[in-house]
């Protein structure tokens, strides 16, 4: 075992030694770099001036677009209404500290050596969902109220994600491990549970939460539409997650479980500390692909008369001053979505590497 | 296979070690215990006394029940019928008593089972962390002991994947010895290790039998079983068929069964 002062040998980088190996090693290799080139070129180019070059970005009023590119100016003048909908002007600050304080949480996670970023990321799924309940919707400590029904935009758009993101997982790992257990009622209530959810489209779930719940519900315990709809949104994302969740409890190795009972480890210590932190890690690629989709899936809330930034995007499209401006709005809104969806993917690509200690059981 | 191989390991202090256990407690009792698996009846009234330091080697054909035994007395394996008692708790349904003995029962796998995503300290200070509550520092300083008994004190902080078999058997009965079981489990610990590793591992198993540890160990090495065994058990279709002190066993087998075992298992 003695350490040797022996280095590997270093590869060093030649571009075009490098080429050569990569883009045209054989001929359709060389034919496969030669076409996807020509692609790139005549696609990229217009895409390029459409965007940037001859967009308009000066000006205020619809006359002022007057380049052959996008007219940006679209999204610039309408910007307060697809980032806060009607929530009052003079009260947008609350939802810009809300805003900086998910970046300060977030943005140093794709940071590798950022100092405390744990504790920031802690913060982020703890202390930030409870300032936000009290300092969005306000009531308290002084802060003017507003209404649920004024919110919208980009920011309707991250809480509903971020919270039905947030509940979603521990409900899940619940289900998943109610699904897995000894206890017959137990597990048969959550076999019910996620088959009823799993089986409902996201669309019949906001439909029934927003027309019909208040149907059933006694007089005076109406609660707010948007509750509802998250409440919704939780609880049928959470039958998805329990899903993908179980199925990285089933390839943890029966062994597992044995030497854990062996340790003498309880029920939940034995979950908590050696089946979970593998199993999730296992289907990491599979929970974030569900926090993608329900990401997405947020849009839907328009159909219960909610309006995400995709909602505030729609609806402002047909303005008539304002003339075929339709694809910008909606090239905003996907660039919104592109934004965090591909931020989401980025750091679980992070913590993967970070988790993976190199082994197989 | 291992039968020339053992034979080496053996030391003079274990080999010298005086059988007599006659006035020490009984630590485990089993009692007429039956055990089916569905309609299968793997073990058929099985009854054993080992009395506290006692060594212990199980053998018997594939099949037998051997494992299945062995993972009744630690409840991995839940027995139907008849009693078994260890260190004077009977395992019932009652998750209390199940607790107290898998406290005071230490087990080492065929495959290991170490926890993959800790690293070897982590394995083994996880335990006695949290069942028996003992704080960190001082749980580390317990593992790095005997970490340096199984002579790997360097791999600490290294990750199960990145040691080699007979490595990581070692972690995994230090990992075992780290909550200070009075009983140890072996549930044939080398048949999944490459030959020049067997060694390794039986040599750390004899060094644990020279210390007084009570074991039961199910094994093929035949040459652990004569260097350090009071007591050889040999199983066969589930049932008990001959137990004898090693040196009687291997030289006088009385059963026509143990007889044939034996032959094939010497003939290679
Ligand atoms: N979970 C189970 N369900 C049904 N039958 C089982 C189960 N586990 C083991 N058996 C059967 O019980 C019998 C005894 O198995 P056991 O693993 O105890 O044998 P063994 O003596 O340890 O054999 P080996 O030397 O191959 O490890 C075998 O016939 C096996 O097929
Ligand atoms: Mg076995």
């Amino acid at each position: 075992m003695a350490e040797s002062t022996m280095k590997p040998p270093k590869k060093a980088f030649h571009p075009i030694a490098w080429m050569r190996e990569h883009l045209f090693s054989t001929w359709y290799n060389s034919l496969l770099t030669v076409l996807v080139g020509y692609l790139l070129v005549t696609s990229v180019g217009p895409l390029v001036s459409w965007v940037f070059l001859d967009a308009n970005f000066r000006g205020s009023e619809p006359s002022d677009c007057t380049g052959a590119g996008a007219c940006w100016l679209f999204v610039s003048q309408r910007l307060n209404f697809f980032i806060y909908g009607f929530y009052p002007d003079e009260l947008q600050w609350r939802v810009d500290v809300m805003f900086i304080l998910l970046a300060v949480a977030f943005v140093p996670q794709f940071i590798e050596r950022f100092p405390g970023r744990k504790w920031l990321g802690l913060f982020g799924i703890t202390g930030l969902p409870v300032i936000g309940y009290f300092l969005i919707p306000g009531g308290l400590f002084g802060l003017e109220t507003v209404e649920s029904t004024k919110w919208g935009g980009l920011m309707l758009t991250l809480i509903l994600a971020y919270i039905g993101i947030l509940a979603s997982l521990p409900i899940g790992i619940l289900l998943a491990l109610g699904r897995r257990s000894d206890m017959p009622i137990i597990r048969g209530l959550c076999v019910v549970f996620i088959e009823v959810w799993r089986a409902v489209p996201l669309i019949t779930v906001l439909f029934m939460a927003s027309v019909m719940l208040p149907l059933f519900l006694p007089e005076g315990m109406n609660f707010e539409k948007l509750l509802r709809a998250l409440i919704g949104i939780t609880l049928w994302q959470s039958a998805y997650m329990a899903e993908v969740i179980r199925g990285g409890l089933q390839a943890i190795p029966r062994g597992q479980y044995e030497a854990a009972d062996a340790l003498g480890l309880g029920y939940w210590k034995k979950m908590g500390l050696i089946i979970l932190p593998q199993a999730l890690k296992l289907v990491i690629p599979g929970i974030v692909n569900t926090f993608i989709a329900l990401f997405k899936d947020t849009t839907l809330v328009l159909i219960i008369g909610l309006f995400d930034v995709l909602g505030t995007v729609q609806s402002t499209v047909t303005d008539p001053a304002w003339q075929n401006v339709a694809v910008e709005g909606y090239v905003f809104v996907a660039f919104c979505f592109w934004v965090f969806c591909f931020g989401i993917s980025r750091y679980s690509q992070n913590l993967e590497r970070k988790l993976d200690t190199g082994h197989k059981t | 296979m291992g039968n020339s191989m053992t034979e080496q390991t053996q030391t003079p202090e274990t080999q010298s070690a005086p059988s007599s256990q006659e006035d020490k407690p009984d630590i485990i009792r089993v009692e007429q215990m039956h055990k089916w698996y569905g309609d299968f009846h793997v073990l058929k009234d099985l009854n054993l006394t080992v009395k506290q330091g006692e060594r212990i080697v199980i053998c018997g054909p594939s099949g037998s029940g051997k494992s299945t035994f062995i993972r009744c007395i630690n409840r991995l394996e839940e027995h139907q019928q008849g009693k078994i008692i260890v260190d004077d708790v009977e395992l019932t349904d009652d998750v209390r008593h199940i607790d107290t003995v898998r406290r005071e029962v230490g087990m080492v796998f065929q495959h290991f089972n170490l926890f993959p995503h800790l690293t070897v300290l982590e394995n083994c200070c996880l335990s006695p962390i949290w069942v028996r509550k003992i704080p960190r520092k001082e749980a580390e300083a317990t593992a790095m002991e005997y970490l340096e008994r199984v002579k790997i004190p360097d791999q600490a902080n290294k990750y199960p994947g990145q040691l080699s078999g007979g490595q990581q058997q070692r972690v995994a009965i230090a990992r075992a010895l780290c909550m200070k079981p009075k009983i140890m489990l072996f549930d044939e610990p080398t048949s999944a290790l490459d030959p020049e590793m067997i060694k390794e591992v039986l040599d750390v198993m004899i060094e644990l039998a020279g210390s007084g540890m009570t074991m039961l160990c199910v094994t093929h090495e035949m040459g652990f079983a004569k260097t350090v065994a009071d007591r050889v058990i040999f199983m066969d279709g589930g049932e008990i068929v001959e137990e004898a002190p090693p040196h009687e066993f291997f030289s006088h087998p009385k059963e026509p069964r143990t007889q044939k075992f034996l032959q094939q298992i010497l003939q290679h």
